[in-house]
C-alpha cells in the first residue's frame, strides 16, 4: 500500500469512527441548542427522581410511595396545561394536589429558568400546545 | 514606566495576593484536601463548577462539622453519600429504576491518627462567612421519634433523597442516620432552612419551613444519631 492509499484509508477509518460515535451518543446529546441550559438544569436537579431517561425512574424513585412523573409519556404530559407545569415546578406537587415528594423549586430557579424547564418538558414528551 | 515593568509589578502583586490567601489555609489541608475540596470561598457558583467539583466545599467546615467526628471519620472514611458527589455523575439506567454505578465511586483517602487530628484541627479554623450559619438557632427541644419521622418522611418529604437507615430513603443526598454526629445542630437547622445560601446551586430545594418545623426536623436528625450511637 502506498502512502497516499494509507492516508485515504486513515481518513475513511476516521469518518467511520465518527459515524459510530454519532450513533452511540446518548439521546440527550442531540438536544437542540435552545434547550441546552434547561437540559443541564434537568440533569442537575430533576434526574434524581425523574430519571436519567426522564421516565420517572430516578435513583430515588425506588423508595417513594408515589412514582415520579414520567416526562417521556406524551399522553400523561399532554393532558397537563403549561400553567400547571410551571406551578408545580415553582410551588411543588401540593400546588396541584399532587405528592409532597415533588418539592417547590421556586427558591432555586428564577422564573426564566422555570419557563425554560417547562418548555424543555414539552420537548421531552413531544406533546402539548407548543409542539 | 516601561510596559513590561508594569506587567511584572502586576504579576508580583497577584502572586502576593494568592500567597496571602493560601497562607490562611493551614498546610496540612493544602497537602491533604485541596485537590478535591474548596478551602477558600470559590468565586464561581455556576452549574459547571458544581459538575466539576470533586468533593463538598470545606471553606466553612468549622461551622459545619463536629471535630470529634472529623477525627474519627478521616481515619475510617465510610460512605456518607450513597450516590457520591455529585449523584448525577454516578447514576445510570438500571433494569427499571436508575442505579448507582458503584464502579464510578472513589473511596476517600484514609489518614493516620496524627494527620486526622491535625486536619480536623485545621478544618475547624475554616468557619466561612460570619452569617452563613445562624448561631444559637437550634433550641434543642425534644421531639418524639414518631412525630419527627412524620415530618421527615411524610410532611416534608426529606426521605425522598435521604436515607435514615440503609435501604430506607432516597440516595441522591447524604445519609441522615449519622448526620447528628457529624454536623453541628445549628448547621443542620440553617442548611434545611436555606441550603442554597450555604451551598449555592446544590440539588436540594429551599423550602418554606417555619421555625417550629425546622426545630422539629433538626431535633429528629440529632436524636436519630444519638439512637445510632446506642446500637
Amino acid at each position: 500500500m502506498n502512502s497516499r492509499n494509507s492516508v485515504s484509508s486513515s481518513w475513511l477509518a476516521g469518518i467511520g469512527l465518527a459515524a459510530v460515535f454519532a450513533f452511540i451518543q446518548p439521546v440527550s446529546a442531540g438536544v437542540d441548542d435552545q434547550f441546552k441550559y434547561a437540559e443541564k438544569l434537568y440533569d442537575t436537579y430533576c434526574t434524581q427522581c425523574h430519571g436519567v431517561n426522564r421516565d420517572g425512574n430516578g435513583v430515588n424513585s425506588v423508595f417513594m410511595s408515589v412514582q415520579p412523573r414520567d416526562h417521556s409519556d406524551a399522553k400523561g404530559m399532554g393532558d397537563i396545561p403549561n400553567s400547571q407545569i410551571v406551578d408545580v415546578i415553582k410551588k411543588g406537587g401540593l400546588a396541584a394536589n399532587k405528592s409532597v415528594l415533588m418539592p417547590a423549586w421556586g427558591g432555586v430557579f428564577s422564573d426564566d429558568e422555570v419557563n425554560q424547564l417547562a418548555a424543555y418538558l414539552r420537548h421531552v414528551c413531544k406533546c402539548g400546545s407548543d409542539q | 514606566m516601561k510596559p513590561y515593568l508594569l506587567a511584572t509589578i502586576g504579576a508580583s502583586l497577584f502572586a502576593v495576593s494568592l500567597g496571602t490567601q493560601a497562607a490562611n489555609v493551614p498546610e496540612v489541608l493544602q497537602s491533604k484536601c485541596a485537590s478535591c475540596h474548596a478551602l477558600t470561598q470559590p468565586e464561581s457558583t455556576s452549574l459547571d463548577r458544581l459538575w466539576e467539583r470533586k468533593g463538598p466545599d470545606l471553606y466553612y467546615a468549622g461551622s459545619k462539622f463536629n471535630k470529634d467526628w472529623l477525627v474519627k471519620w478521616l481515619q475510617n472514611p465510610v460512605k456518607i453519600r450513597p450516590a457520591g458527589e455529585f449523584y448525577r455523575k454516578h447514576v445510570k439506567p438500571g433494569t427499571k429504576e436508575d442505579v448507582v454505578d458503584e464502579s464510578s465511586l472513589t473511596a476517600h483517602p484514609e489518614l493516620i491518627t496524627a494527620e486526622a487530628e491535625a486536619a480536623a484541627n485545621a478544618l475547624m479554623t475554616l468557619t466561612g462567612p460570619a452569617d452563613l450559619v445562624e448561631k444559637g438557632a437550634f433550641k434543642n427541644q425534644k421531639v418524639t421519634t414518631a412525630m419527627g419521622a412524620m415530618y421527615f418522611n411524610k410532611l416534608r418529604g426529606c426521605s425522598a433523597c435521604h436515607t435514615t437507615a440503609p435501604g430506607k430513603g432516597g440516595l441522591s443526598g447524604p445519609e441522615i442516620a449519622t448526620a447528628g454526629e457529624r454536623l453541628q445542630p445549628d448547621f443542620i437547622y440553617s442548611y434545611i432552612k436555606d441550603p442554597q445560601k450555604i451551598d449555592k446551586g446544590i440539588w436540594m430545594p429551599k423550602l418554606d419551613i417555619s421555625d417550629a418545623d425546622l426545630q422539629k426536623l433538626t431535633s429528629y436528625i440529632v436524636q436519630l444519631s444519638a439512637k445510632e450511637d446506642k446500637k
